[in-house]
């Protein structure tokens, strides 16, 4: 029955996929790339008991864990266009 | 008792999996920035959770299922964040344009 939830996994990265090249804005783009992200997630969990080998759910973890830093990360370098904190940007500022 | 189980893993994956089809369809499909967000979620909450529970009742040690309940509550805890986080920066950014005959 992995089978099943292997191959629904694959059709909606290809659909992710397609809003992920055509979306309008840069938000529609992020969005999906977090969409993305959260079936890769998934899928890496589905592969690792498809193949008998539960171990798989260790690197699914930390790729739930990169996802969410990735999106956070990008957001805030588009929004300040700098990753760093504030304290730091205004004090270069006023040297 | 093992067919029980066999059945309510059927019926937890093949809910997951249509629920994952769903969002992603609407993710491509759906005309509007913020409708798109709405289908991100269904595929974000629902899928992930019908899929983890069906895979939750195939485990053979402890261990597994710890790490399966881990993911679950680390991707329901983080992937609402993200949504609020892109939302709240593209209305920012982008700011809400009424369309023609909506009301106010």
């Amino acid at each position: 029955m992995f089978y099943v939830a292997t191959i629904s996994i694959l059709i909606s990265f290809i659909l992710v996929l397609v809003r992920l090249f055509l979306g309008p804005t840069l938000y529609d783009r992020v969005l999906a790339l977090n969409a993305f992200g959260t079936l890769a997630v998934l899928m890496i969990s589905v592969v690792g008991f498809l193949f008998g080998r539960p171990d798989f759910l260790d690197i699914a973890l930390l790729y739930a864990l990169l996802n969410f830093i990735g999106t956070i990360a990008i957001l805030k370098f588009f929004r300040y266009k700098e990753i760093g904190d504030k304290k730091a940007l205004s004090r270069k500022k006023a040297q | 008792m093992s067919l029980l189980i066999e059945i309510c893993s059927w019926i937890f994956i093949l809910l997951g999996s249509f629920l994952l089809l769903t969002g992603s369809l609407g993710l491509m499909r759906l005309p509007d920035f913020w409708s798109r967000l709405h289908g991100a979620s269904i595929s974000d909450t629902g899928g992930v959770l019908f899929l983890i529970l069906g895979m939750m009742l195939h485990v053979t040690t402890i261990w597994v299922f710890f790490k399966l309940l881990a993911i679950a509550i680390f991707i329901f805890i983080s992937s609402p964040t993200a949504s609020h986080a892109i939302a709240n920066a593209a209305f920012v950014t982008l700011g809400y344009k009424k369309k023609k005959g909506e009301r106010k």
